[in-house]
């Protein structure tokens, strides 16, 4: 994965198609249409409902921000399944509208549904959240986008280090795949910051989006006296709502929860979508391109944190923010050797480190020592 | 079920009316009741201050207008087709199965695992084997169904349900543990099928992938073997009335058993092309509610296989459009799932009134 | 204030009693309403969606005026137009019972989600919930003995319906318009008209079972909010052998089975989560396997019951 770069927001701005630009960004894609002013029109696709104050919504809300461009006409569809559904949607849209960019938010979107499509329509410019685009498997008009999450979700670990009492934190978690694995060692490990006695229970429960399965892992971990819980699944209303009730503090993910439980609400670690795409689409406006393989943290604007709540003492907030601080001057590592994982295998030597870049940890397979839970 | 109560061979003095008629009733009913859905599902949309006219100019736009539409309309006929025959083949029995969605999960996990097996294999022996795993698994997990209701006496609808929320369950935890290629990172998946064993798209101009063909040539077979064949006439007894079928000496074990087995095969053989033609391996998008689908499609076809065929293009059409009335007319995505609804009950009340009609009869139409 | 303390293995029952509580009220409403409904030989697959319905009427309506128990009201009005809208539409002759339930399943969740786009978002009082775990210092038990008022509405109801079809004149008409519609005309009943009524009945408890949902556990509404509980339910009806009160300790023990799952994530039984998952699935299956025979009719099963016949 050579073409790795994380750009920072301004240089992603101005990125244009200049060559020192375009080498930076590695493969980036041969200029694809020219764009008068107005004639632009940008498709957004999620996999639920786009008010789910979780996954959609954070698109959702990037999506309101590019409709507020000039020149620029959003077509959006909601619940659109990871099936012949989505290239249906994506054909729709460029056929009916004239969309020439896209972007299908949903992970399960990419292989193989809009790799297929980018090369049925190589004129149009595919943007997906999280997958791994590589330059000898992938068409170039396919682009894709992340944000180093993981990081924000170890400032959480942080608040929830300075909060716990039981030292147990709670974790649910819909599927142990690399992007979830990364939030809860995070989780954990920026707890660990605190308190290296602090451990992580985490719970999964197989769906994305599962009410009542969601709330009864909250209530489980609650029984485990975990008293500061989080969450990656498509919508955390539910355990935000369940945990706070259960008297346990609470981390955000995805979008900001706080008005859900303001009292119990330490901090969360947000999307900043609005930021990236109306970067993107003003690099397409502008005649620019967007890298293939785009990375981002909370440098770059990909991610955010919630304002923190009146729950996170004076000695939380200092560290937090100087950990914030850190992170913000780049190379920040949360994985550092020496470091096994929570069956006893090496996964970092003494000296060695991942950093936030490192594109390894986008292919994550275990939860590190102090997580109990299973990775299969 | 009226075309083999009519006699078949006509008086020289009958008219054409005559015959006709009384085979028109199957047809005239449901296109009113289409017809009085569609009208309903208009006031409704008046009522929350929506044009129904923009409405189906939009249905006609996406679903049916030009070769993209139809495109959009007939990719997702494919496995609504088999799995609406999942449905069709056991009501002819009078069973009421709603459990196909299992079948789709399983029988495409079967596929993916024999297919990745198989690489390297000549693709004609891979695809036989991964059909036959399909429809094999598909079948038995169905036949299952069918054999508690004979043998134990539970009740299909309810097993089928339960054996479809069991099936899922164990798609998932086999897909993210043992057949997980290690390599599908953020979407667990099964190693994916080598290229040869990819089902592609038929050549007809637009990307429908084979699947279609089986399904269609699924149903026409479906409706010999109901309507042209001693089985099926055996089925058809055994449904109206099972003891009546007992004391004629059929058998009604194998028969039920037979034909819920046959309509899981071709659930579980969906299952092969969505992993097969659409997926490239098996994982959880397997499971998106085509099985819930096909059992609207089956009772809307009033469970006669080749009515199938139109009912699900007709749905194909309404979902493809769905998108677009979402985004031209600020509709939510249920939307087609309200008309759906509609259109479900109309047609469903518009079984009492079969046989109320005297035009429908020969002898109304007979000369005095 | 009491703390929680470690409770480790014990974590594992007491979740199942905390989840049997928490999780069995849908299908106890649902369960009694289907049990009512069959009794007088109709069965309303619909329910299902009637209780999405009603979770996402509930849920409105509790948000637009501010009181929880103003949306319970809405659920179960909701739910008695669905019903009496089944119960009338399966007295044409031919119009076959099972089908027009898969239809209004799919008409009710249409509508509730069509509807229910807005409320999302919002956020809706709760029912209340009485601390009966007072008596105790941990923690953890008094959050299992949390218990919402619905179910304990819920099961007083499963008694009195019990009582009401063991003792009581209505009960007796119910039984006989269910067992044979011959010979309740020939005392004098009107079948339509009894089965409308319970159908409609039945309803109005399956919108409470989709209230609880929405606006207690987990107490909010959003298109996933069901997982098929309205369907289950119908399940349980068959092997709580049409008793209201079986019908009580069958939820609760389909409640429970689902709380395994995560219960033993939690104290480190991590693996194979799909299939504990799926145990209340496997679980009523084998019961209803169990239970079942072919040479003879369930037992208590209505006898114009078509799912029986």
């Amino acid at each position: 994965m050579s073409n790795t770069l994380s750009l920072s927001r301004r240089r992603f701005l101005t990125t244009t198609a200049t060559a020192a630009g375009a080498a930076a960004l590695g493969a980036a894609l041969p200029a694809s249409r020219a764009h008068a002013a107005g004639d632009l029109t940008v498709g957004f696709i999620y996999v639920g409902p786009k008010d789910d104050f979780g996954y959609n919504q954070a698109h959702a809300e990037g999506a309101a921000a590019v409709k507020a461009m000039s020149g620029v006409t959003v077509v959006e569809e909601e619940n659109v399944p990871e099936t012949v559904d989505v290239q249906n949607t994506m054909q729709s849209m460029i056929n009916f509208d004239g969309a020439s960019l896209l972007f299908p938010t949903s992970f399960g979107y990419f292989d193989p549904h809009i790799l297929e499509m980018a090369v049925k329509y190589p004129d149009v410019r595919f943007e997906h959240a999280g997958g791994m685009w590589s330059a000898d498997k992938h068409p170039m008009n396919v682009g894709s986008y992340f944000g180093y999450i993981g990081m924000g979700q170890f400032l959480n670990g942080i608040t929830a280090g300075h909060a716990t009492k039981t030292k147990k934190i709670g974790f649910v978690a819909a599927k142990p795949i690399p992007q979830v694995l990364l939030n809860i060692n995070s989780f954990l490990l920026g707890a660990r910051q605190v308190d290296p006695t602090i451990t992580c229970q985490v719970i999964f429960t197989g769906e994305w989006s599962l009410a009542v399965k969601e709330a009864e892992a909250t209530n489980a971990l609650a029984d485990q006296g975990c008293d500061v819980i989080t969450c990656h699944v498509d919508g955390p209303k539910v355990v935000m709502e369940t945990a706070a009730g259960r008297g346990a503090y609470i981390c955000g993910y995805h979008a900001n929860q706080s008005p859900l439980a303001p009292d119990m609400y330490l901090t969360g670690a947000e999307w900043n979508w609005a930021g990236v795409y109306t970067g993107m689409v003003q690099t397409v406006l502008d005649g620019g391109e967007i890298g293939n393989f785009v990375r981002g943290g909370l440098a770059e604007g990909f991610i955010k944190m919630s304002p923190l709540g009146p729950a996170v003492s004076d000695a939380a907030r200092a560290q937090f923010e100087e950990t914030k601080a850190k992170i913000m001057a780049g190379g920040y590592a949360v994985i550092n050797g020496p470091m096994s994982d929570n069956k006893g295998n090496v996964i970092a030597t003494a000296g060695q480190s991942f950093v936030e870049t490192d594109v390894a940890l986008e292919s994550m397979d275990y939860l590190v020592d102090g997580v109990i839970g299973s990775t299969s | 079920m009226s075309e083999l109560a009519t006699t078949p061979t006509v008086p020289s003095r009958t008219s054409a009316l005559q015959v006709l008629m009384p085979r028109a009733e199957a047809v005239v009913i449901p296109l009113v009741a289409l017809l009085t859905g569609l009208i309903v599902f208009s006031l409704f949309l008046v009522a929350v201050g929506k044009s129904p006219a923009d409405f189906y100019a939009l249905v006609y736009k996406a679903g049916f207008s030009s070769s993209f539409s139809w495109q959009n309309t007939l990719s997702r006929v494919a496995p609504l087709l088999l799995a609406a025959l999942c449905v069709a083949l056991p009501a002819r029995l009078g069973l009421v199965v709603i459990g196909g969605e299992g079948a789709i999960a399983l029988g495409g996990l079967a596929a993916a695992v024999v297919g990745v097996w198989l690489a390297g294999a000549p693709s004609v022996i891979g695809f036989a084997l991964m059909v036959v795993a399909a429809m094999l698994v598909g079948g038995a997990w169905i036949g299952a169904v069918g054999a508690l209701r004979f043998r134990r006496g539970v009740n299909e609808t309810i097993a089928s349900l339960l054996m479809a929320y069991i099936a899922i369950a164990l798609m998932n935890h086999w897909v993210e543990g043992m057949f997980r290629d290690p390599t599908s990172l953020n979407k667990p998946s099964t190693t994916p099928l080598p290229p040869a064993l990819r089902v592609g798209e038929m050549p007809i101009g637009i990307d429908v992938h084979w699947g279609f063909a089986a399904g269609v040539l699924a149903c026409i077979a479906s409706w010999v073997l109901i309507e042209r064949t001693t089985l099926g006439f055996a089925a058809r007894i055994a449904g109206d009335n099972v003891r009546a079928a007992q004391v004629q000496g059929l058998p009604v074990g194998k028969l039920i058993i037979g034909f819920t087995a046959l309509g899981g095969a071709f659930a579980g053989l969906a299952g092969f092309f969505e992993v097969a033609a659409v997926h490239g391996s098996a994982n959880g998008s397997l499971v998106s509610g085509y099985g819930y689908t096909g059992i609207l499609i089956a009772f809307l076809a009033r469970h006669n296989p080749l009515a199938i065929i139109p009912v699900a293009i007709l749905l194909g059409g309404f979902e493809a459009s769905s998108g677009l009335i979402q985004r031209r007319m600020d509709l939510p995505d249920a939307t087609v799932v309200v008309l759906e609804g509609i259109v479900f009950v109309a047609i469903l009340l518009s079984e009492t009134f079969y046989g109320r009609f005297r035009i429908f009869t020969a002898a109304y139409w007979a000369k005095p | 204030m009491s703390t929680s303390a470690d409770i480790g293995l014990w974590g594992v029952p007491l979740a199942i009693l905390g989840g049997a509580i928490r999780v069995s009220t849908p299908f106890l409403f649902v369960s009694l309403g289907e049990c009512l409904t069959e009794r007088s030989g109709r069965i309303n697959l619909g329910l299902e969606g009637t209780l999405v319905f009603g979770a996402m009427a509930g849920y409105a309506i509790a948000f637009q005026t501010g009181s929880a128990w103003a949306g319970v009201l809405a659920a179960a009005l909701a739910g008695t137009v669905f019903g009496l809208f089944h119960g009338w539409i399966c007295k044409f002759r031919g119009v076959n019972d099972i089908a027009i339930g898969i239809a209004m399943m799919l008409l009710g969740s249409g509508l509730a989600f069509f509807f229910g786009k807005p409320y999302i978002q919002p956020v809706a009082p709760d029912l209340p919930a009485i601390p009966l775990g007072w008596w105790s210092d941990v923690t953890q038990v008094q959050a299992a003995l949390q218990i919402n008022v619905l179910f304990l509405i819920g099961a007083a109801f499963s008694v009195a319906l019990w009582w009401v079809f063991k003792s009581t004149r209505v009960g007796l008409t119910i039984r006989v318009v269910g067992d044979s519609t011959d010979a309740a005309r020939a005392m004098g009943l009107n079948p339509d008209l009894v089965r409308l009524l319970a159908t409609a009945a039945g309803g109005a408890l399956a919108g409470v079972g989709g209230a609880y949902l929405s606006l207690y556990y987990p107490g909010s509404w959003n298109e996933g909010v069901s997982s098929g509980q309205g369907l289950m339910a119908v399940a349980l009806v068959i092997f709580a052998r049409w008793n209201p009160v079986y019908c009580f300790w069958a939820a609760l023990l389909f409640g429970g089975a689902g709380a395994l799952g995560p219960a033993l994530q939690s104290v480190g039984v991590s693996q194979g989560y799909y299939l504990f998952y799926a145990a209340p699935y496997v679980l009523t299956l084998g019961l209803l396997i169990a239970t079942s025979s072919p040479n003879r009719a369930l037992e208590g099963a209505p006898g114009e019951l078509s799912i029986t016949k």
